[in-house]
């Protein structure tokens, strides 16, 4: 049943300052939110707890992509569209593009905002795997600081994060590689279309003469977090893709994933999905 | 009862008229057209973003108007399914359903042809491709999406001046 609208408080806060000092006046009173395509979803179901809500959709200083010699800064309002459009990101982070090319419909991606998908927590986003595998780091701030931190990390549990009830998420920003790595991102859903993730995988992986000298992999929707397969990762530095490595590599990624079975898919189709996209990802590297 | 909230007044611009409503902060904009502007050709569907039906263009780029809260209308420049035709002309979208029976029920049409105009006004020439992920949002029990499709296809033969661009 769709909740009582009337019961709902919005703001609109005409400045950061403004936003950060209702925050730090009245912590974990409001909750922040920017295009609202997951917030009015639970609404809708009558399943949206909180009663006070801050847009902070119209804060410029959330939003822009910024472009250096060493790295891109997106602001947390940067939508998927826009993500999709820049033209740095489509040459050098082409895995944030794909991933945002697949999240929802071209509706939801004129609205939805990568800050957004972090904050909001899902394990089953699509953006966090290609960020993860980018070494993105991730600006919180408050009246009392402004901080940054590695994004991985950064969720700690099924929607927990190392977000204080004052802070903002304001800026994610991607350093920019010097050397050509290899990159990989497969989303699996029920159909190619508007469907959410029973598995995504995202990789890169800088390899000289075969030998894979560094690498990144994370997925979705095969833990409570979105999630970094480090073990793997360990695994498979300073080696040749043989067929032999990979299928270890399998066994690797298989004791460090936990999935479920749940509306969307069951743990063995996730277990064997992912096992599957790991071994196409480095299979490609031995090439 | 728990604690309520006044209604606010919000403005906008709708099919090119300022207007002006008053609403509650976190009512639809989807329930803010039909029932406070009476511009009902705006359909629900799902009423959870699956669906496209509820779709109106917002700033010039497509929407679901039951994502939408309204207090996320305020100085928006919003354009409806009753804003696509110029009075009688109607737009080369609009002619090219016709011609090519893109809509059988017609829930969904309106949310077809905002999203229809939307992918024109980014792609005037898609390829296949960009016509499927421009009508991915949108949900069609009854035609199969063949004619759908094909009326896209040919909206694009059809002169522009039709109206694809703004009212």
């Amino acid at each position: 049943m769709r909740s009582y609208i009337p019961a709902y408080d919005l703001r609109v806060p005409g400045s950061l300052s403004e936003a950060l000092g209702l925050l730090a006046r009245e912590p974990g009173v409001w909750q922040p939110f920017a295009g609202g395509t997951d917030l009015m979803v639970l609404l809708e179901a009558g399943k949206l707890p909180h009663k006070k809500f801050l847009s902070v959709a119209k804060l410029d200083d959330l939003r822009g992509i910024e472009v250096t010699a060493s790295d891109v800064t997106l602001g947390a309002l940067t939508t998927y569209a826009e993500v999709q459009k820049h033209p740095v990101l489509q040459a050098e982070f082409p895995l944030l593009c794909a991933a945002a090319r697949e999240t929802g419909s071209v509706a939801t991606q004129n609205r939805g905002t990568l800050g957004g998908n972090i904050v909001n927590a899902s394990p089953a986003a699509d953006s966090p795997p290609a960020l993860l595998v980018y070494d993105a780091e991730i600006e919180l701030i408050s009246e009392r600081s402004a901080r940054w931190l590695p994004y991985h990390g950064f969720h700690s549990g099924y929607k927990k994060m190392q977000l204080a009830s004052d802070e903002l998420l304001r800026a994610i920003r991607l350093p920019r590689r010097a050397k050509p790595w290899r990159q990989y991102y497969r989303k699996v859903g029920t159909r190619k279309a508007q469907a959410i993730s029973k598995v995504c995988f995202a990789g890169t992986a800088l390899v000289e003469n075969g030998v894979i000298r560094d690498l990144r992999i994370a997925l979705g929707s095969v833990a409570p977090i979105v999630l970094r397969a480090l073990e793997t990762e360990d695994a498979m530095r300073g080696r040749i893709a043989t067929p032999t490595v990979i299928a270890a590599a399998k066994e690797t990624l298989a004791r460090e994933i936990a999935p479920i079975n749940d509306i969307r898919s069951t743990a063995r189709y996730r277990l064997r999905v992912a096992q599957n996209l790991l071994e196409e990802f480095l299979s490609q590297l031995a090439k | 009862m728990s604690e309520t909230v006044s209604r606010i007044s919000i403005a906008c611009r709708v099919n090119g008229e300022p207007r002006r409503v008053q609403a509650f902060p976190m009512a639809r904009l989807l329930d803010v057209l039909r029932e406070e502007m009476h511009l009902t050709g705006t359909k629900e569907g799902c009423g959870e973003g699956e669906c496209g039906a509820c779709a109106v263009l917002m700033d010039g780029a497509i929407v679901n108007s039951c994502l939408v809260p309204a207090i996320q209308a305020e100085g928006t420049d919003i354009r409806t399914i009753e804003g696509i035709a110029r009075g009688e002309q109607l737009n080369a979208v609009q002619e090219a359903f016709l011609e090519c029976g893109g809509a059988q029920c017609g829930i969904c049409t309106p949310g077809m042809v905002i999203a229809s105009v939307a992918l024109l006004e980014r792609h005037p020439h898609p390829t296949d491709a960009e016509i499927r992920e421009g009508l991915a949002g949108n949900l069609c029990r009854c035609t199969g999406y063949q004619k759908i499709f094909s009326a896209v296809v040919r909206a694009c033969e059809l002169p522009n001046e039709k109206g694809l661009g703004s009212p």
